[in-house]
């Protein structure tokens, strides 16, 4: 349990640290920017309470807010992203047997599931991110390219942290 | 009443998520639409000197650009110094100069965040309000206008950038002194601005320089750009046009904060004068 928060407690910092000074001047062509710190909502375990990951992903937001100097915008996709978690996953896996699976990763639930998740979880904190950001339909060509491409690039690199840190433990 | 509550925990992250992204999206609202001083930005204790951290290591990888760009000054301000001058008469007196009273006073910030990718684009600066920086100040940089003060606190200031949906200065055409606005251009294009309401007798070329009018933060004849494109968009009664802007933001390392000492004057005056109508 102990273990638990200190992993999470670190990750938290070090995806806050690259998101902010490294990911933050990444930009393909004004229109790809990853939000790399979402992993940390996504990778929080099966079992924290609901009250728990709606706290952690508004702090998370807010924290970031802080760096990008757009007090709330963060923490309102965050907080989106932390109730899309939840019906994703009581959609889709069964709530027995959380013992062994204590946490979504790639090499715990396999591609196939993990894809999906990030996938449509990034999708969902990104649309509704530079929607909020942009906060007009004038430029909604723009807005939706904008969305799709980031998105690209932060599954991208989900799925490269997933794999770096595999772990041979697939579920029986 | 049981039954309530029963209700409220099936479905309590429905209801939590109700709460936290309202209270998310009051402060995302609140802050935008007054502009408030709030603690959560970079111009807080914490994130500022992680800020100020990180860009020392970072400026090291641009010294020869600045270098090259500070050499460059050095030369233009030294061709105006008076010893560079020739002096075609023998005798020379000394004048006690009464006429000319410093009005402007430039304060050097180095930039330690920036950002040009976002629809609102924010500034953090080295300098603070010890420094005698106050809210609501223009600020340029070597090569033009670059934007102005929205927040200060102690050591650090934040200014908003021209790259920012509701940044918009006065500026003039070089050669005929037509007035009109600045702002960004809709494309998020940090390299892109519009200049807007350009009166109709205006005849601008390609190439034309646009410079600050001084009606607003600016001394008159800062550089902001030059005219790419002539497309006239919307009503008739005024021209637009683009405007290659002659800052680069995504390169942007120091900048000149400019203490206008007449301010407090002028803004008293006038606004006697709204008072009276």
């Amino acid at each position: 349990m102990s273990k638990t928060i200190i992993v999470n407690f670190l990750r938290f910092i070090v995806l806050v640290f690259i998101q902010v000074f490294l990911l933050k001047n990444i930009d393909l062509y004004n229109l790809s920017t990853p939000y790399f710190y979402i992993l940390f909502i996504l990778l929080l375990p099966f079992e924290v309470p609901n009250v728990l990951l709606f706290i952690l992903a508004f702090i998370l937001g807010l924290t970031i807010d802080a760096f990008y100097d757009t007090p709330g915008l963060h923490a309102a996709a965050c907080v989106v992203l932390a109730f899309v978690r939840i019906l994703f996953i009581s959609i889709t896996v069964q709530k027995d047997g959380f013992d062994n699976e204590p946490e979504p990763t790639l090499s715990i639930m396999g591609v196939r599931w993990f894809l999906t998740y990030a996938v449509v979880l990034t999708f969902v904190h990104h649309f509704f991110l530079i929607n909020l950001e942009a906060f007009s339909l004038s430029q909604i060509e723009f807005t939706i390219s904008r969305i799709l491409l980031s998105s690209l690039f932060t599954v991208f690199l989900i799925l490269i942290s997933g794999l770096l840190f595999f772990k041979r433990k697939e579920r029986k | 009443m049981r039954n309530l509550l029963i209700f409220i925990t099936k479905y309590n992250a429905f209801f939590l998520f109700v709460i936290f992204e309202v209270s998310a999206l009051l402060i995302y609202i609140k802050y935008n639409s007054f502009q408030n001083a709030s603690f959560i930005n970079s111009s807080n204790q914490v994130t500022g000197g992680l800020y100020a951290r990180i860009s020392e290591f970072k400026s090291y990888l641009s010294l020869k650009d600045n270098n090259d760009a500070l050499a460059l000054e050095n030369a233009r301000l030294r061709n105006q110094l008076k010893s560079s001058l020739y002096a075609d008469t023998l005798n020379k007196h000394r004048v006690v100069d009464t006429v000319y009273k410093q009005q402007y006073e430039y304060i050097v910030g180095r930039v330690i965040n920036n950002s040009t990718n976002r629809a609102n684009n924010y500034i953090t600066i080295n300098k603070g309000s010890k420094q005698g920086i106050t809210k609501g100040i223009g600020v340029i940089c070597s090569a033009g206008l670059v934007g102005k003060v929205v927040f200060v606190s102690d050591h650090f200031s934040v200014i908003q950038s021209l790259l920012h949906k509701d940044s918009q200065f006065s500026a003039m055409l070089a050669t005929n002194k037509e007035i009109g606005y600045i702002q960004w251009s809709d494309e998020f294009n940090p390299h892109k601005g519009l200049l807007r309401d350009v009166s109709n007798n205006a005849v601008p070329k390609v190439g034309e320089k646009v410079v600050t009018s001084g009606y607003s933060l600016f001394p008159e004849g800062i550089p902001i750009g030059t005219i790419s494109s002539l497309k006239t968009k919307g009503g008739g009664v005024s021209l637009n046009m683009d405007v290659a802007l002659a800052v680069d933001f995504t390169k942007l390392q120091y900048v000149y904060v400019i203490v206008n000492k007449f301010a407090a004057e002028q803004t008293g005056l006038e606004a006697q004068q709204k008072k009276d109508e």
